[in-house]
């Protein structure tokens, strides 16, 4: 019988130990708990047990129905051209030319702008008067919308202040996964005769799947969750063009101090994106490849 | 010829990326008048820094900064050194459930902070530390999450396990290793660690945003969104009060730059 501290699993479970702890105390027992509250009705006074009421009266609410579509409006166009955009600038940063350390610093200085600043920033940019986007579009005698007034250009308005962060840490992964990929794929890609364009739909694209893959995923769960600009820039409007999901949940929460039904919206969220995710990971086995066989 | 539109590719679209940037230096840079008369300038006509001490004397700054320094230098702290005990454990070490335990961490990362965001809230209210710095950095002492463990993890497991147990031949203890051989190799993984966890830290609004209440307490984030709420109209503060906000992740970002890119890109995060 070895002693206790010769044993590496002894070890291995103390140094975990932090993470496991935080785990249980932070993550695992406040989600069981909000489970449970998402069946009661509680102001932070009164608890009071409701079953199922919290989620049945969602659908009767017309601001649930709005955030839904406000959100999904906002992730389905934000994260698509997002990710596509993310992916043209590594392309870019990958090419052998001068200067692209100095380039690639150029394209990350948006993801290191804290998010209230950039929210008060942009909220300048869309300024309808004398907002940077109106003055060179009225320049270009184009229509000058106003942006951040008018419900019609206020989720666009959204959408294209997201794509500032395309340059961030979602395109560095890109970028470390065009230089993984090793160059007699595409030796062998030339000496089949396969042109430029080719050997992006060929080699490229397959080889680059499983980044592709990871962060489509995290980019749809982190769009969903879009709070700051929002709540800063629009608090939500004009007549709830900006109501997103967690702005809604945030003011049922900590506004209204509805915890129960607000418990109730969180988990509705964790349900749609544990579907989404689970939709993408089926999905995947159809168009990711990974390297060394079926996965 | 491709080189040449490559180039051209690149400077337009870091044009793009950077004007609005450049515009918030302009505009903190010009005097009030002249942002009325011609807001768009990208160089002021009489370039003048009064804006600074204007914005920072409007609002307690001095303490939004200090606050924001504390919680940010706590919580990074906090989390490079459990962060590094825990990657450490899942890299080295082989017992029961834990590559079980591993996925379950990974996976917390799906996890939306709404699910457990009022639980923990109600946690913290019960002990008594809503509007303290407790809920913002306590939690860091816990591993600092998932992404940050994953990140050391995958750096740990490409140093060589010989190193290990040649100092183990000469008597060292698993922590010695940890804090003499592991972490001084993994300099890259702990700076992208380092500046992952600064920048999102000096960033965070909705942690402030739920926990802080009274102004004294506030950090930057929504110190500075209580700037706007009450002197909004005058952009020249504003972007003088934002920059102040902005710059040190800029500054640290360059100064970490070089180990920074290599930390992302030696940790296996291109999905190899």
């Amino acid at each position: 019988m070895k002693r206790l501290a010769d044993r590496p699993a002894f070890w291995g479970w103390l140094f975990i130990t932090p993470w496991l702890a935080g785990f249980l105390g932070f993550t695992a027992g406040p989600m069981l708990a909000s489970l449970w509250l998402s069946f009661y009705k509680y102001d932070l006074v009164n608890l009071e047990y409701v079953g199922l009421e919290n989620y049945r009266r969602l659908p009767l609410d017309p601001l649930f129905w709005k955030a839904l579509s406000n959100t999904f409006a906002y992730a389905f166009i934000s994260v698509p051209l997002g990710v596509a955009g993310s992916l043209m600038i590594a392309l870019l940063l990958n090419q052998k030319v001068r200067g692209i350390p100095l380039f690639r610093t150029l394209f990350y200085i948006p993801s290191l702008v804290p998010s209230v600043a950039a929210a008060i920033l942009w909220q300048w940019v869309f300024n309808a008067e004398n907002g940077a986007l109106n003055l060179g579009l009225g320049f270009l005698g184009l229509p000058t919308p106003q942006w951040l007034q008018d419900e019609r250009f206020t989720l666009p308005a959204f959408v294209l202040m997201s794509l500032w962060g395309v340059g961030g840490a979602r395109m560095v992964i890109f970028l470390a996964g065009l230089q993984g990929i090793s160059e007699t794929y595409y030796e062998a890609a030339r000496l089949d005769g396969a042109s430029h364009r080719q050997q992006f739909w060929h080699v490229t694209l397959p080889l680059l799947s499983p980044v592709m893959f990871f962060n489509l995923v995290l980019g749809l769960i982190g769009a969903f969750q879009i709070f700051t600009q929002a709540y800063i820039m629009t608090g939500g409007g004009p007549n709830n063009a900006s109501l997103f999901y967690a702005i809604y949940l945030f003011r049922t929460a900590f506004e209204q101090f509805k915890l129960g039904k607000a418990s109730a919206l969180a988990w509705v969220l964790f349900a749609i994106l544990l579907v989404f995710t689970l939709i993408q990971f089926r999905a995947s086995k159809k168009w990711v490849h990974y390297e060394g066989g079926e996965a | 010829m491709k080189r040449f539109l490559v180039w051209i590719a690149l400077i337009g679209g870091s044009v793009f990326f950077v004007i609005p940037f450049l515009w918030t230096v302009a505009t903190a840079l010009k005097t009030q008048e002249e942002i009325a008369k011609d807001p768009t300038r990208l160089v002021p006509m009489q370039p003048t820094w009064e804006n600074f001490p204007a914005a920072w004397n409007a609002l307690p700054f001095l303490s939004f900064v200090e606050n924001t320094v504390f919680v940010t230098l706590v919580s990074m702290t906090a989390q490079v050194i459990t962060g590094s005990l825990v990657a450490y454990g899942f890299a080295r070490f082989q017992f029961k459930g834990r590559d079980l335990l591993f996925m379950t961490m990974i996976s917390t990362m799906l996890l939306p902070g709404q699910v457990t965001m009022i639980p923990v809230y109600l946690i913290w209210r019960q002990l008594g530390a809503i509007d303290t710095f407790a809920p913002l950095t306590i939690p860091a002492f816990f591993g600092g999450g998932a992404f940050s463990i994953f990140l050391l993890r995958q750096f740990f497991m490409t140093i060589p396990r010989e190193l290990d147990e040649a100092m183990l031949i000469d008597g060292a203890s698993y922590w010695g290793i940890l804090w003499r051989l592991i972490v001084p190799l993994s300099g890259p993984a702990i700076t992208t660690v380092v500046v992952f966890s600064f920048i999102g830290n000096w960033d965070s609004f909705d942690g402030p945003l739920i926990y802080l209440n009274s102004p004294e307490n506030y950090t930057m984030s929504i110190g500075l969104r209580l700037f706007q709420d009450t002197f909004g109209t005058n952009m020249g503060q504003l972007m003088a009060a934002s920059l102040m906000h902005i710059m040190p992740t800029i500054i640290l970002f360059f100064a970490a730059q070089k180990y920074f890119i290599k930390g992302v890109h030696l940790s296996g995060l291109g999905g190899r």
